[in-house]
């Protein structure tokens, strides 16, 4: 052997990342005829794999719009596409996670202005289980917490039946099921459990990898490993993305919202979880504090592009590309079951994207 | 005189060629070296930032708590628990993979009839072409849960009650189930090997001992196995460094949990597990640590490697002086 075994990881990596966009072969034809197929551009963007089967559905469709705009987009992951944004390697990059106030400094540095922030969809995170004869289950944030923490730790602990009044829990050890690799949805998984629990926010933290804390927990890769893990563990408790739950079939928690209402997730109950938030002029926000009929566990997934910098041509079809997306692109979205933009934060980001090498 | 002149013309162009020759097979034994120096001391060099922060805590520590700064280092990089599951699971595979291995080569060359010695070598050669992240997928649907699963349960709810280190309750991927796994990835290579030097026991050697009135397996024992031994050293040696360093199967069926469990039917997880499967989404001080992880794989294989034809070096020397008595 085999020095540090670099050509393993690069083959890891590439499977990695032609995993990520699975399950979204279909390429649905857009009715959009009102084209002149004026505009012609290379556009090249790399970054986050949750939602790269919508961004490359949204490419195809763009493609009978504007034949001669060709925009390539490589799932890397969301860390490897800041890195590329900010390297100035790729035209735009695309991220689970907004800029940290780090980050917008060093691309200052490299750029010499400002990154936007586009937020395009939303994603919620589902609280699966494997419990033999559990149709359904109901959940609090703190209880969550407390489970992920490991400080609760039967089924049939009194916190939980309280929650389930109707169900008899079962004596069985609780398994918590986790992603072993970085990952935007163990950030908003954790993001979430550290606005309701303090015992949480001064420990593991949130973040897209923390120390999982309770001594039953065990780790999956991707979604589909996490889901094997739930599935293969009688008694486990994981979070996956609600589509990859939607798609597979797995049961589900219901989570009860800051207002006390225990919300089944659903594209309805993400896209009203949404609506109801306070969002900052920069568009950098976290989902937290949910009421009404909105799901708690919610995160938007963004965009990433320049004040300067780019050449008119490519200005241009970016600024073109992104406005149809967010404009036409909703129906495409929810098909592959994300949640798009309610009404008020689309003008937001169109106003965004119009700022896309406003500085020249 | 015109003779002499082009022979010696001939032996001068030769000469030419000789030296062209031992320069380019030189440079070529060269570059390997190179090539691996330039990578050891550059991924030390990125990698150095973490291991000065850490200092020995870097091994000692199991606390892997990532952080997200671009130029500072923030977390808490203690790669201990991917240590353990690095060692823990390769030992593992080598105690399954070793005794099978020689016994099936044992079979092959000695016992089984021809029809059967040559497909049966062809399809566990083959073995060895079944890529990696195929063996993973197989063992996460269906060996481990299927077959594995109820062994595990079994064994930790007997035996795990009074021997430590098998104790439940038993998740089902850990550290046993991506040793067993990983036995049969190493199987291929140890077999192969082993069954070559088995097949290079001389003959007169194998007929001596018939004369002098041993049955096969006396003869197994007393000619065959003693005359491997190295060589079954060796294999082990191969089998023990893809064992280290693989990453893909591992990593699937390792339980991917960051910490030290207490029981071989608990997750964990591997160095190079950690790497393949963190390394997309790490900021960049992150990426320094993982890369400090390889550097620190690529030391204890060495290390491991060393150690190991210590072995070999000390029951070769052995086995000459038995055999000069």
């Amino acid at each position: 052997m085999k020095p540090l075994r670099l050509i393993p990881l690069m083959i890891a990596f590439t499977l990695v990342s032609t995993a990520c966009g699975g399950g979204s072969g279909a390429t649905t034809a857009v009715g959009s005829t009102n084209t002149t197929g004026s505009m012609q551009a290379d556009l090249l963007g790399a970054g986050a794999s949750f939602p790269a089967p919508i961004y490359q559905e949204w490419i195809g469709a763009y493609q009978s719009v504007e034949p001669d705009v060709s925009i390539n987009y490589q799932s890397i992951g969301s860390g490897g596409g800041v890195e590329q944004f900010i390297g100035q390697q790729t035209d735009f990059g695309a991220s689970d996670a907004f800029l940290k106030d780090d980050e917008i400094a060093a691309a200052q540095a490299a750029r010499g202005c400002d990154p936007i922030h586009i937020p395009t969809v939303f994603g919620a995170v589902a609280v699966a289980y494997n419990v033999e004869g559990l149709d359904s289950l109901t959940l609090s944030g703190s209880v969550l917490a407390d489970i992920f923490l490991g400080t609760i730790t039967k089924w049939n602990d009194p916190a939980i039946a309280a929650l389930n009044p109707d169900v008899t829990m079962p004596d069985e050890d609780i398994i918590v099921a986790h992603r072993s690799d970085g990952s935007g949805t163990t950030s908003i998984f954790t993001t979430y459990l550290s606005s309701v629990s303090d015992a949480w926010k001064s420990g593991p933290g949130a973040g897209k990898e923390v120390e999982w804390a309770a001594p039953n927990s065990v780790g999956g890769e991707k979604n589909d490993g996490v889901t094997a893990q739930i599935q293969q563990n009688p008694g486990a408790v994981g979070y996956i993305e609600l589509s990859y739950a939607m798609e597979n079939d797995i049961p589900i928690a219901k989570m009860v919202n800051g207002d006390g209402n225990a919300i089944e997730p659903t594209l309805e109950s993400t896209a009203a979880a949404a609506d109801g938030i306070t969002i900052p002029d920069d568009l950098r926000f976290n989902i937290l504090n949910v009421g009404g009929e909105g799901y708690p566990i919610a995160g938007a997934t963004w965009l990433l592009a320049w004040k300067c910098g780019y050449d008119q041509a490519k200005a241009d079809a970016l600024k073109a590309w992104i406005t149809w997306d967010l404009k036409n692109g909703d129906d495409l979205a929810r098909e592959l079951l994300y949640s798009p933009l309610p009404d008020s934060l689309q003008e937001k980001a169109l106003a965004k994207v119009d700022l896309i090498n406003s500085e020249g | 005189m015109a003779v002499a002149d082009s022979l010696s013309g001939r032996r001068r162009g030769r000469l030419r060629a000789d030296t062209t020759f031992r320069l380019i097979l030189g440079f070529a034994g060269a570059s390997v070296l190179l090539i691996l120096a330039a990578m050891l001391i550059s991924t030390t060099i990125q990698a150095w930032p973490v291991f000065r922060h850490e200092g020995w805590s870097f091994v000692t520590s199991s606390v892997w708590d990532p952080g997200t700064s671009r130029t500072e280092i923030t977390g808490q990089y203690g790669a201990l628990s991917f240590i353990v599951g690095t060692l823990v699971t390769s030992v593992i595979a080598l105690i399954i993979a070793v005794p099978l291995a020689v016994a099936v080569a044992l079979y092959i060359t000695q016992a089984a009839p021809k029809r059967v010695a040559g497909p049966l070598t062809y399809t566990i050669e083959m073995l060895a072409a079944v890529p990696s992240v195929v063996f993973g997928l197989w063992g996460l649907l269906f060996f481990v849960p299927s077959v594995l699963r109820p062994i595990m349960d079994f064994v930790a709810g007997t035996l795990g009650s009074f021997i430590p280190f098998l104790g439940g309750p038993v998740v089902t991927y850990n550290y046993f189930a991506a040793g067993v796994v990983l036995a049969f990835m190493v199987l291929p290579i140890i077999m192969a090997v082993t069954r070559e030097v088995m097949a290079n026991t001389p003959e007169p050697e194998i007929s001596a001992a018939y004369g002098l009135g041993a049955t096969r397996w006396e003869m197994m024992r007393h000619v065959v196995l003693p005359r491997a031994r190295p060589g079954i050293i060796g294999a082990t040696m191969l089998g023990l460094g893809r064992a280290l360093g693989e990453t893909i199967a591992v990593a699937m069926l390792i339980g991917g949990s960051q910490r030290i469990s207490d029981s071989i039917f608990r997750g964990g997880q591997s160095m190079a597990g950690i790497i393949a499967v963190t390394f997309q989404e790490a900021a960049p001080e992150n990426v320094k640590a993982l890369i400090g992880v390889g550097v620190l794989l690529f030391v204890i294989t060495v290390i491991v490697n060393m150690a190991a034809r210590l072995v070999v070096w000390m029951t070769g020397g052995h086995l000459a002086k038995e055999q000069n008595l």
